[in-house]
C-alpha cells in the first residue's frame, strides 16, 4: 500500500520534471515545477516529515513559485527564438553529463543499500525540530535573518527604476 | 514499507534532470526554476536519510536550504527584471559579458 503510494507520487513528480526540461515557455515550466512539488509534499508526508512537508508548501509553492510567476506575468516576458545559435551543439554534451552524474549517484546509493531502518514515529514532529533549531543550531538561525534582510535590500536596490 | 533507495533513485533521476535544463535552456527564467528543482531533489535525499537514520539534523538543514533558496530565488529574479528591462530579452547569450 505504501509502495502504490510510492509509484504514485514518484511518478506525478517525474512527469512534473520531465514537463520543465521539455516546456520553452518559462510559464508552464513554473507550473509544472508546481506539480513537482505537490508530489514532493506527499513524499515528505510519508516520511513523517510532518513540518517540512508544511514548510515545503508555504514557502516554496506559496511563495518562491508564485514570485517567479509574477515576473513571468506582470513583466509579459516571452522567449523569443533567438537569432544567432552560435553555440548550439554545445547543448549535447547534456547527455554525456547526465550519465556521469546518475552513475556516481547510483554508485553512492548502493553504499546504503543493506541497511533499511525503519521510519521512526517521532522524528519530525514540529516540537522537535523547533526545539533542536532553538538550542543548537540558534547561531545558524539568527544568521540566516541578516542573510534574508541583505537579499531583501539587494533585490530593492536593483529593480528600482533610477 | 518503502526501501530507502528508492527515495534516493528518485532524488538522484529528479537532480539530474534538473542539472540537464540547466544546461539546455537559454532563457534564464527556466534556468532558475530548474535551479529550485535541483535545490528540492537535494531536500528530498536530506529528508529520507533524515527519517531512516532517526536523525533530526537533516531536516533542520533542509530548513536553511530553504531559505537560502527564498532569498536566491528574491535577488535572482531582481536581476531578471533588471536585464528585461535593459535588453527587452531574457536570453542569456545576449548576457554573456556581465556589463550592460
Amino acid at each position: 500500500m505504501e509502495q502504490l503510494f510510492f509509484i504514485i507520487f514518484a511518478g506525478i513528480a517525474l512527469i512534473g520534471a520531465v514537463n520543465l526540461l521539455l516546456r520553452r515557455n518559462p510559464l508552464y515550466a513554473a507550473l509544472s515545477l508546481l506539480t513537482t512539488m505537490a508530489a514532493l509534499t506527499g513524499l515528505y508526508i510519508m516520511l513523517k516529515a510532518y513540518f517540512i512537508a508544511v514548510i515545503q508548501v508555504m514557502i516554496y509553492a506559496g511563495a518562491i513559485v508564485v514570485l517567479f510567476l509574477f515576473v513571468i506575468m506582470l513583466f509579459n516576458i516571452r522567449v523569443v527564438e533567438r537569432q544567432t545559435d552560435r553555440r548550439g551543439y554545445l547543448k549535447w554534451l547534456a547527455l554525456p553529463f547526465a550519465i556521469i552524474l546518475i552513475g556516481q549517484f547510483v554508485y553512492i546509493a548502493r553504499l546504503f543499500e543493506g541497511n533499511p531502518t525503519p521510519v521512526g514515529t517521532e522524528v519530525g514532529l514540529t516540537e522537535m525540530v523547533g526545539r533542536k533549531l532553538f538550542t543548537a543550531y540558534l547561531l545558524p538561525f539568527e544568521v540566516t535573518s541578516i542573510l534574508i534582510l541583505a537579499a531583501i535590500i539587494g533585490a530593492v536596490v536593483l529593480a528600482q527604476k533610477e | 514499507m518503502v526501501p530507502m533507495s528508492w527515495y534516493l533513485a528518485l532524488g538522484a533521476v529528479l537532480f539530474t534532470i534538473g542539472a540537464i535544463s540547466v544546461i539546455v535552456k537559454r532563457d534564464i527564467l527556466s534556468m532558475l526554476l530548474a535551479i529550485e528543482l535541483m535545490l528540492n531533489s537535494v531536500n528530498l535525499t536530506l529528508v529520507t536519510f533524515s527519517s531512516y537514520f532517526q536523525e533530526l539534523s537533516g531536516q533542520i538543514l533542509v530548513f536553511f536550504v530553504m531559505v537560502v533558496a527564498a532569498a536566491e530565488a528574491g535577488v535572482g529574479l531582481a536581476i531578471v527584471v533588471l536585464l528585461f528591462r535593459n535588453r527587452q530579452t531574457v536570453d542569456v547569450d545576449q548576457a554573456s559579458m556581465l556589463k550592460l
